[in-house]
């Protein structure tokens, strides 16, 4: 059980990344995800993406940790390209404006090297993506999280919001496994062997009951939280917050370049956001 | 303790000052409480006890500012603190003079960390990053938790948790803590702590402490100056403990008195103010000692009964999640059909992890469960669900009809029993657990007891023949404890053998003449519960707390208190004819 409760929550270890500010870690990732999302150069995105990856490897995040992450995430990319490539096979012709069929396939589904190549571009402008989530996911205690967010404008409520996301996260996930273990216990069946209607209405079984106990469990909290001052101002501090340190301003400058970088490859060298080696 | 005498109460502004005070939810026909008349002085401690629904926490919440701020209703007379009328302020104003700490340790835990929570006031109070770092410390430094703030509530103690609660109402400086049932859930060593901690923050700061509970005995582990008595919303005795322990009100109002006084009152001794009675230390018990070894010696042991063929038997179990941290180990017991036992040890000793591979929802690493002589390995959940039943502690986290009928028939219908039959053992089990007039309710209705017993009929119409029970009376008053044991003690008598996992104590010794311990994942003791509740060494290391029952024994210099102890159990079940 202990397990299932790590798997998506920040690992308190002693790196150069998990020393950083969240204040810190939320702009570079913010900077380096604006940087990928923006640029369809793949050179630019498979540059970004090896340095997410050493970061990925400094950080000490174990492959274990983040296997079904990257499972799923696997799955959303393959299924995305294969359906964008149905829906619109000639949108890298449209987009490079030349057209060299590599293979012919039927009806209008060619396939031609535009359309791999913008393909695999969008492939990995997601796939880039993931290890930066990845790292300031795990590598950000979620509090810091919290004050990170109020420091670049979003309401503190909202902000605390999260963290108390976090906080209760297991506490839920704990009562959803001790109900389900006891509705199994009275024959509610929640494997395969159900019929699909039947699960769902099983299902009812244990959120019927996670829903009353988590309702006790909120009017507990806003009671406590009320008595001990929250919402009382327009602002609050946060006991988390860290100052900046020198590692922090390397780090902002770093990612800051990577981000500007980006864009002057986009605007001086393509003349827009492909990179088009097809003219 | 220095006791303020009347004249200097008489010069002082009291703190807190209720007059002519009437509080009614508007969800609510009646008021909740009626005319309350109350002065509480600066540097008082004050306990406040009443069974459930007497209106004892309302009273807290109106101090505290959670009426009208969070519930609604009508107020009329008037109630100021440090002479300021309430009325005129808001729960933000009135926790810079109020600090609560909550029941539920684990639920007001608002921070991911024990710094965190600390400083959560603070916070909100826009105190500026160093000083809050250094109050939160110099705070913590106050309750012991300095070495802990970075820990998460994953990572604490029960006990640990409610130290950073009180730490984190404390860093306002407040001028009132109020701890609105603070030994809820707590185990009895843990408890016996958290009333030692409160008391030292009293003496060492003068603070007027506000104590609700209806677990008067635990709380009276130290001094406190008056004890006021809630009930029906009216205060009914304002008192000092030897004056009320003496008296009658107690068993009027449905609060278990000290197990001592019970004991001495058993023995025929007639308990007056001038004995002392109010704590165990400052009770003259030497006067009763003639009495009590009178009594002692007339006690008859229990008819010896024919020893039952086995139900359940652990040989050499042991567990472990992740292969590496044994969760048991080694454990080996043998429970006989119709047996009541109770099974002991603090958080984390192993007994829900036991609970689960009895009932199959984990896998024994190595050992062998027999029920009947029989191993149980190979059959599923399902199926040890038909001959074990466990039944959760939240009555909520179990319940997902919204009628009684449906509720219980629920086990049944999942199984495709053919209607009809349903009907008929939902009827019976219905009648068993005393539900039949209610049949036709929604369970929203129910109060907790009944909630309890619908969850307790709804594993029983599956006909198991075990069942295993989360601490079915956490947070119930005496009354409500005594109904729900005494329908166990019903079912037991219809040949279930029940297995309560529990840290109630007089539960231990009123109700399971057998207790096994657990501690660290091994099993250190499986014997009488008087023993248990005796033997230093296991008390210690199960976080129990010695009963009362031995004090008495050795303070009015009877020999062997374990036999002293027994003997209070084997009267008890005479005279209650278990």
């Amino acid at each position: 059980m202990n397990a299932k409760i790590k798997l998506f929550s920040y690992d308190k270890v002693d790196t150069p990344i998990h020393r950083l500010s969240g204040l810190t870690k939320l702009i570079c990732f913010l900077f380096l995800t604006f940087a990928v999302m923006y640029s369809y150069d793949i050179r630019v995105i498979l540059l970004v993406m090896v340095f997410s990856i050493i970061i990925l490897k400094i950080s000490k995040i174990q492959f274990s940790q983040i296997r079904l992450m990257v499972l799923y995430v696997l799955i959303f990319v393959l299924t995305n390209a294969i359906i964008s490539f149905l829906f619109a096979p000639e949108m890298g012709v449209e987009i490079y404006g030349t057209r060299h069929p590599i293979m012919n396939l039927p009806g209008k589904y060619d396939l031609t090297q535009e359309q791999l190549l913008y393909s695999v571009t969008k492939l990995f402008k997601y796939a880039s993506v993931i290890p930066l989530g990845i790292i300031f996911l795990l590598t950000t205690n979620p509090s810091e999280f919290a004050s990170a967010l109020n420091r670049v404008g979003v309401h503190y409520k909202a902000s605390y919001a999260v963290s108390l996301t976090l906080r209760y996260f297991p506490d839920i996930q704990r009562d959803y496994h001790d109900i389900s273990q006891a509705q199994q216990a009275r024959g509610l069946e929640l494997s395969r062997k159900a019929k699909l209607f039947d699960r769902v209405k099983n299902g009812l079984a244990i959120i019927i009951p996670l829903i009353f106990s988590s309702l006790d469990r909120i009017e507990l909290i806003s009671n406590a939280m009320d008595l001990r001052g929250f919402s009382k101002y327009k602002k609050r501090t946060w006991y988390t917050t860290r100052k900046l340190d020198r590692d922090d301003y390397l780090a902002l400058l770093i990612s800051a370049l990577i981000f500007f970088g980006a864009l002057s490859v986009s605007i001086f060298i393509n003349g827009s956001r492909f990179y088009n080696p097809f003219i | 303790m220095a006791t303020i005498t009347d004249q200097t109460l008489m010069d002082k502004q009291p703190l807190i000052e209720f007059t002519d005070f009437t509080f009614q939810y508007f969800s609510q026909a009646e008021p909740t409480l009626y005319d309350i008349n109350l002065n509480i002085y600066a540097g008082e401690k004050i306990l406040i006890v009443g069974p459930s629904g007497s209106g004892k926490s309302t009273l807290g919440h109106c101090i505290n500012g959670l009426i009208p701020f969070s519930y609604t209703g009508k107020i009329t007379g008037s109630l100021k603190i440090k002479g300021e009328d309430t009325s005129q302020k808001n729960i933000f104003e009135l926790s810079k003079s109020v600090g609560t700490v909550l029941q539920d340790s684990d639920g007001q835990f608002v921070g991911l960390t024990a710094g965190e929570d600390i400083a959560f006031a603070l916070e909100n109070d826009n105190v500026p990053l160093d000083q809050m770092h250094h109050q939160v410390r110099r705070v913590a430094e106050m309750v012991d938790m300095q070495s802990w703030l970075t820990s998460s509530p994953f990572e604490l103690s029960g006990g640990q948790k409610q130290r950073t609660s009180l730490a984190g109402v404390m860093v306002n400086d407040v001028d009132i803590l109020l701890f609105d049932e603070p030994l809820a859930n707590l185990d009895p060593a843990t408890g016996k702590t958290a009333i030692e901690i409160i008391d030292d923050i009293h003496r060492q700061s003068g603070k007027t402490i506000l104590i609700i509970e209806h677990r008067l005995e635990d709380v009276l582990h130290r001094f406190v100056d008056r004890i006021l008595v809630v009930r029906e919303g009216r205060i009914i005795a304002d008192m000092d403990a030897h004056a009320l322990v003496s008296s009658d009100i107690l068993i009027e109002t449905g609060i278990r008195e000290p197990l001592y006084v019970t004991a001495l009152k058993y023995a025929g001794v007639k308990v007056t103010e001038e004995m002392q009675p109010g704590y165990i230390t400052t009770l003259k018990a030497e006067l009763s000692r003639d009495a009590l070894l009178e009594w002692q010696k007339n006690i008859q042991p229990p008819d010896t009964k024919a020893v039952k063929p086995s139900i359940l038997r652990m040989e050499n179990v042991s567990f472990s999640y992740d292969g590496i941290i044994p969760i048991l180990q080694n454990i080996n017991f043998d429970i006989r059909e119709g047996e009541m036992v109770s099974l002991v040890g603090k958080n984390g000793a192993g007994k829900s992890t036991l609970s689960k591979l009895l009932c199959g929802f984990e896998k024994n690493d190595t050992g062998t469960i027999y029920f009947r002589g029989k191993d149980i390995k190979d059959k599923s959940i399902k199926e040890r669900a038909e001959i074990i039943g466990a039944v959760l502690q939240n009555p909520n986290q179990m319940i997902s009809k919204p009628m009684i009928f449906d509720e219980i028939a629920l086990g049944l219908r999942f199984r495709n029993v053919p209607e009809d039959e349903i009907e008929d053992r939902v009827e019976k089990v219905l009648k068993t657990c005393g539900l039949s007039p209610f049949r036709k309710w929604p369970i929203s209705a129910l109060s907790y007891g009944q909630k309890k017993r619908v969850t307790i009929a709804s594993i029983l119409v599956l006909g198991p023949q075990i069942l295993i029970l989360d601490e079915p009376t956490a947070g119930q008053d005496f009354r409500h404890y005594t109904d729900i044991m005494e329908f166990l003690v019903e079912i037991n008598k219809t040949g279930v053998t029940i297995i309560l996992i529990t840290h109630d104590m007089h539960l231990m010794l009123e109700y399971t003449p057998r207790a096994i311990v657990l501690a660290g994942g091994r099993m250190i003791a499986d014997t009488a519960a008087s023993v248990v509740l005796t033997d230093q060494a296991v008390i210690e290391e199960a976080n129990l707390k010695e009963t009362s029952l031995f004090h008495l024994a050795n303070m009015a210099g009877i020999p062997e208190g374990t036999h002293f102890v027994q003997g209070f159990i084997d009267y008890e079940r005479r005279l209650k004819n278990r």
